[in-house]
């Protein structure tokens, strides 16, 4: 990466919160928004999910009425905080509607749409019903082309579908397409949503948690599956910025080359995208803060990325997830957990890891439990999915 | 910043076109274009337990990368990736949705994890050992020109060498009503950031207003139009042809691709 980005505005909508405030307030309070599933006509999982109250009351816009579905709605209900469709706004009108681009990440977009509608299939022709609409709600671009048309767009869009790493390559993405001079500003995160393939998937590989997902717990027994919207507005750094202002310096990507569902053993993709992500922002493991953590509280991924971690930065590094309070919002986590990175450059804390009893001691890491306060300068954050695809950002301060 | 590449290696499989260098003269309008069924072989780079595990999206996607990479001469553990596609593994989506619709929600590991986009870039990197950063796109009927756009970028602004991978394939019924994507079609281009013995072409992209450029023969047309990676395809026609051209691909309105092309040999 050539130069360092700004991110100018950003918000974050999770099971902890609507908005920066709340979600600040949450984390400050160590409070997890992780609830026993009963979403949908979901009744027999024994698990417990991150869900955002509301989806259902907060229909889109008539004119973007096509669009209706969960995701979607997720995604308008996140752009509606902390001023960000007025930035957004501003930046078409400061920079022009073909230089804003749009670049989500999302696993599995509008999908429950298409579970519902297989419900309701023609009983003789077992054709859908002519109220789905695939290309507006099912196909995987369909939150990015939603996010263009809503702001009236006319620039590059794209969704990076990665699985759980989808929102943290979107930025390395936008800024290779800004450093070539397509764009000027790029609207940035990710937004996933409850749906029946995720709950039911990730309870066939036997991965979710009876219980709030308890990450690098030395009893850790699975994840959460939660929803979350996060957007940034990425756009080279003004003249003058305020001492507490957000800066991407790096961003490090990889692949693990091993299997579709289980990480690399001793972590090394994502030793690799680690070490590539510094060696961008030209910084040291001596220079990282603080690390938000993938920790997604499996047993398999918190040692993989625990001995990585360990192996690069020792025990030296304060490290956390944050998804025993969010849940693993899976395509939107990248996008979530940078949002997390930068309220700690900004409010000057590192949240501690909620849920988390015993720190597993064969992972020789300083895992936080508790909130910390401090002045971090420079964070990491990790991203990592099925088929073994790797991110990892370094978010620092201006001053 | 010029968006710039040198094009080392085409992979292509499509209905009537079973590679590149089968394709070559078909698409330059020398032989003449036949439309049948498409075939592709399970990838042989594959562990056998994964190979059982790949549907027509993977198989169609490693075969076009991995035609790319022979015919560059190129190492695939060296190069980037950008996956680009309009669905995924369409059956397995189709599958799942039906047993999720049942009394029983039983789903099985592999239908989950060959569910997610990047299910072909993880196959890739389990074929070829590669550990270099791919990445797995959409954007609907702009996903041959999202995937070029990440491609180039990766090329011109990072300096990597960057297999380009844009595949589809059709839905069954219900969902092939809502979605008509008439066949299975591929095609890879190794990018890179210097020119080399095996360079075909040096391409340079840039934005453009103007209607993109269709194809002669009709049948290879309706491909084009019906199937969103064979938009790529005016630009494979313009290597063929061998002659220096500007070409004109789809993207997403208001904004099209046009790609100029300066034959190598």
């Amino acid at each position: 990466m050539l130069n360092s980005l700004w991110l100018s505005h950003f918000t974050a909508t999770s099971a902890i919160g609507r908005g920066l405030e709340p979600t600040h307030a949450a984390l400050r309070q160590q409070r997890g928004g992780l609830a026993p599933c009963a979403f949908e006509t979901v009744t027999d999982l024994a698990t417990y999910i991150g869900e955002v109250a509301g989806i259902d009351e907060a229909p889109l816009p008539a004119s973007l009425g096509q669009y209706e579905c969960r995701n979607n709605r997720l995604a308008y209900l996140g752009l509606q905080q902390d001023g960000f469709n007025a930035a957004v706004g501003a930046a078409a009108a400061r920079y022009g509607r073909r230089r804003v681009g749009v670049l989500l990440g999302t696993s599995t977009s509008g999908i429950l749409q298409t579970e519902q509608a297989y419900r309701r299939r023609d009983p003789v022709t077992g054709a859908l019903p002519d109220d789905f609409h695939y290309r507006t709600t099912h196909n995987t671009y369909s939150v990015a082309d939603f996010v263009r048309t809503a702001f009236n767009l006319e620039g590059p869009a794209v969704v990076v579908s990665t699985a759980c790493s989808s929102s943290a390559k979107v930025f390395a993405s936008a800024a290779r397409m800004i450093a070539a001079g397509l764009i000027d500003a790029a609207i940035v995160g990710g937004v996933d949503s409850l749906c029946l393939t995720t709950l039911y998937g990730f309870n066939s590989l036997e991965l979710l948690s009876p219980e709030p997902c308890r990450p690098y717990d030395a009893d850790r027994n699975g994840l959460s599956i939660g929803e979350a919207a996060a957007f940034i507005l990425l756009e080279r750094p003004a003249d003058s910025l305020d001492a507490d202002a957000v800066l991407l310096l790096g961003a490090g990507e990889s692949s693990d080359a091993h299997h579709m569902s289980s990480p690399h053993p001793e972590g090394l993709g994502a030793r690799m995208a680690m070490v590539a992500a510094l060696k961008a922002a030209g910084l040291q493991p001596a220079d990282i803060d603080y690390i938000n953590l993938h920790g997604t509280a499996t047993p398999s991924n918190d040692a993989a990325e625990g001995q990585a971690v360990a192996t690069l930065f020792g025990n030296r590094v304060p490290c956390s997830s944050t998804k025993g309070a969010t849940g693993h919002t899976l395509g939107a986590a990248g996008g979530m957990e940078a949002v997390i990175s930068a309220l700690a450059l900004q409010q000057g804390f590192l949240p501690g890891g909620v849920n988390t009893r015993c720190i597993d001691p064969d992972i020789p890491i300083q895992y936080l439990t508790a909130n910390r306060e401090a002045a971090p300068r420079r964070v990491l954050s990790n991203s990592f999915g099925f088929g073994g695809t790797n991110c990892s950002l370094i978010l620092g301060r201006a001053q | 910043m010029k968006l710039t590449a040198y094009l080392d290696g085409i992979g292509l499989i499509g209905p009537g076109l079973d590679n590149w260098p089968a394709a070559q003269p078909i698409l330059a309008g020398t032989a003449p274009y036949e439309a049948r069924p498409l075939t592709v072989a399970a990838p042989q780079s594959l562990p056998p337990a994964e190979r059982r595990r790949t549907g027509l999206a993977i198989k169609v996607a490693l075969a076009v990368g991995q035609e790319a990479c022979a015919n560059g001469q190129l190492d695939a553990k060296q190069l980037a990736a950008v996956f680009s596609s309009s669905g995924a593994d369409n059956d397995n989506c189709d599958a799942i949705c039906k047993v999720l619709a049942s009394d029983d929600r039983h789903i099985s590991p592999t239908r989950f994890h060959n569910s997610v986009h990047n299910a072909p870039a993880g196959y890739w990197g389990i074929a070829s050992g590669a550990m270099t950063p791919a990445t797995v796109l959409c954007a609907h009927d702009g996903s041959f020109g999202a995937g070029l756009l990440e491609a180039l970028t990766q090329v011109a602004v990072e300096g990597w060498g960057t297999l380009l991978v844009t595949y589809d394939m059709p839905y069954p019924a219900p969902l092939h009503a809502k979605r008509p994507l008439p066949a299975a079609f591929g095609i890879a281009l190794a990018l890179m950031p210097e020119r080399s013995a095996h360079s075909l072409a040096r391409i340079e992209v840039s934005f453009s207003d103007t209607a993109s450029d269709a194809l002669a023969e009709p049948e290879l047309e309706a491909l084009r139009r019906a199937i969103p990676c064979a938009r790529g395809l005016p630009l494979l026609q313009a290597v063929a042809r061998g002659t220096g051209v500007r070409v004109v691909l789809d993207y997403l309105a208001p904004l099209h691709l046009a790609v100029a092309i300066e034959p190598c040999r």
